[in-house]
């Protein structure tokens, strides 16, 4: 008894302690800076994926800073390495957040990685913008104040993703998988093959592969896989990962006796040049694409894009893309919070209440994040690998853009009961790009 | 199912045992002479892999032609061999006379130095230089395709390495001068034999088959920070079970586990991973000496 | 032995004003202390004379342990949990060490290590289970009953994880120094001797074994509870070297130097990555050879009371 009594009072001391400096930073102050904390893979076989990443956000915030920043306030970001695991992350996080004093967030490109992180940005009470990862179970649910996703998720991505290739290639009687070992790989497969299923009841699934994360070689893989000649294989790998594998199966053959379904490949088209075969089915993860039928010329992106490409030497890819919408995102919830605050700086909850709601445009089409659950609404775009004169890897063409609300689980309704739900009725919402018809219904 | 599936299995497990064998054998064999348990003998295996793929993109770059690719290969693994093998001599000649166990922590040291200035040398992001194992073209066995580089290659390589090395040994002079190290250091200095000099050497030639393995493997595999330590656990597990010092036991083990492990790519797909110390762990508990080493006579 | 409590005092109101001044030293000094208390079982095996390249899964089986237990219980007190991580890791202990104290040297080094990247490698390929290479995360649990925020809740493990340091040096020194303790240190020297005694070395040694699997077990569940999420890595074997290194840099004369050892670890791996851009292995890595070299017994060894016995060089 009197040991509770003690420790109530140490407990009460440290939390008095705590509060005390909190609250040091009072609604109406405007900061020196506005302190932002980004993870993102700068080690490792996700790097390539992650290191655009990082660059999209030095360009973004270099024009962001020289045009005075955010009403006035300058922007620095402080950059998180995911590649060190998810315990050297999160002690960074924590110590970017609370040594550093971080006004916000953006993390992460792991799936697993913002699966730990969601509690724990909750708990240190700073905004978080999730920027890159995908699995539906970060957000769904938890109903939380500070964590919302400034880009689709998981079911969005592979709901339309199922649609795409029904309408592209209805027939086919085999499937097989290939994804990474970790949350992203195995939530997206959960989604794709129960709404498969469900419209196309016939189908049968010949293998499924997990190979871990980071996995240096898939020739066992890749031999059972001609072995068992699926008519499709299907593969939500990203980065390094996506390469390697796709290296090794072009070396071999693979791609001749399978339809190859890459729903991220987008990022690694350049990357891969010649390696990745026409007549593969891409995906994008958003409408992220450089050569966006309808955005090629628009001037915000087309600036962009040259911008990038005269950083980097090479064309962006989704993850740029994401940034950017993180961004954006970040720049028009300080915009709403202020003019909400009378012209005041608004502090962490109201910055947290202006992203949920707001409607923001990265480079491309304009992305809501839906005011119950925090959830960003974003469209889907995917196409086939064709050659190019002017570029010397794979561009798409017979490109399919999906709605993001035609594909995403309704607020508050959870995922695996709504995917029930789902039929093949649905094929018929959907259908290809047409020039000048406006793209998304 | 079917002896087809087995035999594609067996295949892409020869292959594999192929590099763990390379790798392996380095390690063994510094053991069996040196006593020393070289932890940073994946650091060994890595620095070899960046090391032909900087050749190679220094002096191969854009060109098919496969003697350069070779030579990358090669001369990548000796530089790595020579400097990483005369280093870490050196390095453990202050604590010659210590446990065994300090001097394997001595290399775990080591292990840690090398894992930062590889990525001081060569960055974070990952390596993938395929260029010319194309050119090798490829066969077709029971209606799979396979690189002829893995398939024909790196096992040749292997063989040819093992059988070179044991024809070194029991037929050069300085083979058999290793062999009399190991057997007894002290008779073997008694009779003139330079056993200093014979540890710098055992630890060059095994640290240039460690650095071979980690080239071999750089143009199918990509190179991150990392891939010493998954490679360095591996090895043990084949040394282990084959038994310290045992270079034949070494062949047959890799051999082993590599097939275990495709065999469970195709049947036990989670299981894939766990094979190489399941196997460890059920020898060591049976015979913890290893499979194939010879029990040694108790001296009074 | 009043000097002894006065340095134990003095260090604990250090740290405690440290935290309170710098909330963000909490975390690296809760872990350090983990990692030391881990060591500390490292330690107790390293004075019979054996090096375990395994004991990281302790830490592992015991944070899951807490993770599978506090999913399954969503109220359960986070003592509760410990005491149920700890217990699980000491079984386990128990039963592995049954046939591992028949091994000596290197082959109980390797087999540690086999049986660890065993268990690593089969909670890393279950994702359905334990999450997979995710990990399984761990909810924040009241503590002795209470419902604490971010900030309490550190503080609380903070004196709890202090003063189990403090209470394990002294007991753990204490049994150095018993009985059972000084045949254990013998193992090392000359088990046939210990035979003639009429001690079973196998005995003893299962007793420290299991021991050591009940210091591990301790610290994972404590490193869970902490962090919040228990990955496979925490049972990596990179993991049990860091362990390996820390018992050594520490050294086996007094236990408290494994503690040191584990802030210096710990606070250089942070510091690292903003003074020494991020070179933190290669630091330890030099650091680790050179007390090898240059001090065999560890940090502690400086302390030790010179005694005016005559060296015999083996």
């Amino acid at each position: 008894m009197f040991f509770k009594r003690f420790l109530r009072k140490i407990t009460l001391a440290l939390s008095l302690l705590s509060v005390m400096s909190a609250v040091q930073a009072t609604e109406g102050d405007k900061p020196e800076e506005i302190i932002l904390g980004i993870t993102t893979f700068l080690s490792g076989s996700a790097s390539v994926f992650g290191v655009p990443g990082k660059v999209a956000a030095e360009i973004y915030l270099e024009e962001l800073n020289a045009g005075g920043g955010i009403h006035g306030v300058p922007v620095r970001p402080i950059f998180i390495d995911e590649g060190k695991g998810a315990s050297g992350m999160l002690s960074d996080y924590r110590r970017v957040v609370q040594a550093e004093k971080a006004d916000l967030m953006m993390a992460a490109i792991s799936s697993g990685n913002c699966m730990a992180l969601g509690p724990v940005a909750e708990d240190l009470k700073v905004v978080n913008i999730m920027w890159d990862c995908g699995t539906e179970k970060a957000l769904e649910g938890l109903d939380y104040k500070y964590v919302v996703r400034s880009q689709a998720n998981a079911v969005t991505e592979m709901v339309a993703s199922v649609l795409y290739l029904l309408k592209v290639y209805p027939d086919f009687k085999t499937i097989a998988v290939v994804n990474q070992d970790y949350a992203w790989g195995h939530d997206s497969w959960e989604i794709f093959s129960t709404v498969l299923k469900q419209m196309k009841p016939d189908v049968e699934v010949v293998a499924e592969f997990f190979p871990k994360f980071g996995a240096p070689d898939y020739s066992s893989e890749i031999s059972r896989l001609q072995a068992l000649k699926p008519d499709v294989v299907f593969s939500s790998s990203w980065g390094g990962d996506l390469d390697t594998f796709t290296t090794q199966a072009s070396q071999r053959g693979l791609f001749r006796n399978s339809k190859f379904f890459l729903a991220l490949a987008e990022s690694s088209l350049e990357r891969l040049g010649s390696k990745l075969p026409e007549g593969v089915l891409v995906g994008a993860r958003g409408d992220h694409y450089f050569l966006h039928p309808e955005y090629v010329n628009d001037p915000k992106h087309s600036d962009f894009v040259s911008k990038y490409l005269k950083e980097t030497g090479s064309q962006p890819i989704y993850p740029v893309y994401h940034m950017v919408q993180a961004m954006e995102a970040m720049v028009g919830a300080y915009d709403k919070a202020i003019v909400a605050n009378d012209g005041n700086w608004p502090s962490k909850e109201q910055l947290a209440d202006a992203l949920h709601g707001l409607t923001f445009r990265g480079l491309t089409s304009e992305v809501t994040i839906r005011p119950k659950d925090g959830q960003g609404l974003e469209d889907q775009l995917f196409g086939v690998t064709t050659s190019s004169d002017e570029y010397d890897f794979r561009i798409l063409k017979d490109i399919m853009i999906v709605p993001a609300d035609l594909v995403t689980t309704p607020v508050g309704e959870s995922t695996p009961e709504w995917l029930k739900t789902l039929d093949a009725g649905l094929l018929d919402e959907v259908d290809f790009y047409r020039e000048g018809s406006g793209g998304t219904q | 199912m079917g002896i087809d599936t087995l035999l594609l299995a067996l295949i892409d497990g020869v292959s594999y045992a192929g590099l763990l064998f390379l790798v392996a054998l380095g390690l063994t064999f510094i053991f069996g002479v040196v006593r020393v348990l070289n932890v940073a003998h994946g650091s060994l295996y890595a620095f070899g892999g960046y090391s032909a793929a900087s050749m190679g993109i220094w002096f191969a770059q854009g060109s098919d032609s496969i003697t350069l690719f070779l030579l990358a290969i090669v001369l990548g693994a000796g530089v790595v061999g020579v400097i990483l093998g005369y280093g870490l001599t050196v390095l453990l000649h202050p604590f010659r006379d210590r446990d065994p166990i300090i001097q394997l922590l001595v290399t775990f040291g080591a292990f840690m130095v090398l894992e930062d200035v590889q990525v001081m040398i060569w960055g974070t992001q990952p390596y993938f230089v395929s260029g010319a194992v194309f050119q090798m073209g490829t066969s077709e066995l029971l209606g799979v395709v396979f690189m002829n580089y893995q398939l024909w290659f790196i096992p040749s390589v292997a063989l040819a390495v093992y059988v070179l090395l044991s024809w070194f040994l029991k037929h050069s002079l300085k083979g058999r001068q290793i062999i009399a190290v190991t057997h007894d250091r002290e008779v073997a200095t008694a009779l003139g034999v330079n056993a200093g000099r014979i540890a710098s050497l055992t630890f060059i030639i095994g640290a240039t088959l460690g650095a071979l393995g980690g080239a071999l493997a750089s143009p199918t595999t990509s190179l991150v920070p990392g891939v010493g330590a998954d490679m360095i656990v591996l090895s043990f597990a084949v040394v282990a079970t084959a038994g310290l010092g045992q270079i034949s036991g070494a062949l047959i083990v890799a051999l082993m586990i590599g097939i275990a492990r495709s065999l469970s790519v195709y049947f036990l797909p989670q299981f894939e991973v766990v094979m190489p110390y399941l196997i460890m762990m059920a020898v060591l508990l049976i015979r913890p000496q290893g499979l194939f080493t010879v029990a040694e006579t108790r001296r009074i | 032995m009043k000097k002894r409590l006065l340095i134990a005092g003095i260090v604990f109101i250090a740290v405690l004003g440290l935290s309170a001044e710098l909330p963000w030293v909490r975390v690296p000094m809760i872990m350090a202390l983990v990692y030391g208390t881990a060591a500390l079982g490292v330690v107790v095996l390293l004075r019979a004379g054996q090096i375990s390249f395994g004991h990281a899964m302790y830490m592992l089986i015991s944070g899951y342990t807490v993770a599978f237990l506090s999913q399954a219980y969503p109220g359960a007190d986070g003592i509760v949990l410990v005491l149920a991580g700890t217990g699980v890791s000491l079984v386990t202990g128990m039963i592995l060490g049954l046939f591992l104290v028949r091994y000596r040297g290197i082959f109980f080094g390797m087999l540690n290590l086999a049986i660890s990247m065993v268990i690593f490698t089969i909670v890393t390929k279950f994702y359905g289970l334990t999450g997979g290479s995710d990990g399984m995360r761990i909810p924040r649990p009241s503590l002795f009953g209470i419902d604490m925020d971010r900030a309490g809740y550190e503080a609380t493990l903070l004196v709890i994880l202090l003063v189990l340091a403090i209470v394990l040096i002294f007991s753990v020194q204490q049994f150095f120094r018993s009985s059972a303790g000084q045949a254990m240190a013998s193992i090392k020297t000359n088990e046939d001797r210990l035979e003639y005694l009429g001690v079973s070395a196998k005995k003893l040694l299962w007793q420290g074994y299991a021991l050591s699997a009940a210091l591990c077990g301790l610290a994972g569940a404590f490193y869970g509870l902490s962090q919040g999420l228990v990955t496979p890595e925490a049972g990596y074997w990179l993991k049990s070297g860091e362990l390996v290194f820390m018992s050594i840099l520490g050294g086996s004369v007094h236990a408290a130097g494994v503690f040191v050892a584990a802030l210096l670890f710990e606070f250089v791996k942070v510091y690292a990555s903003t003074l020494m851009g991020g070179a933190w292995q290669l630091v330890l890595g030099v650091s680790l050879i050179a007390i090898i070299y240059f001090l065999p017994g560890g940090i502690t060894s400086l302390f030790r009371k010179k005694r005016k016995t005559l060296e015999v060089r083996s």
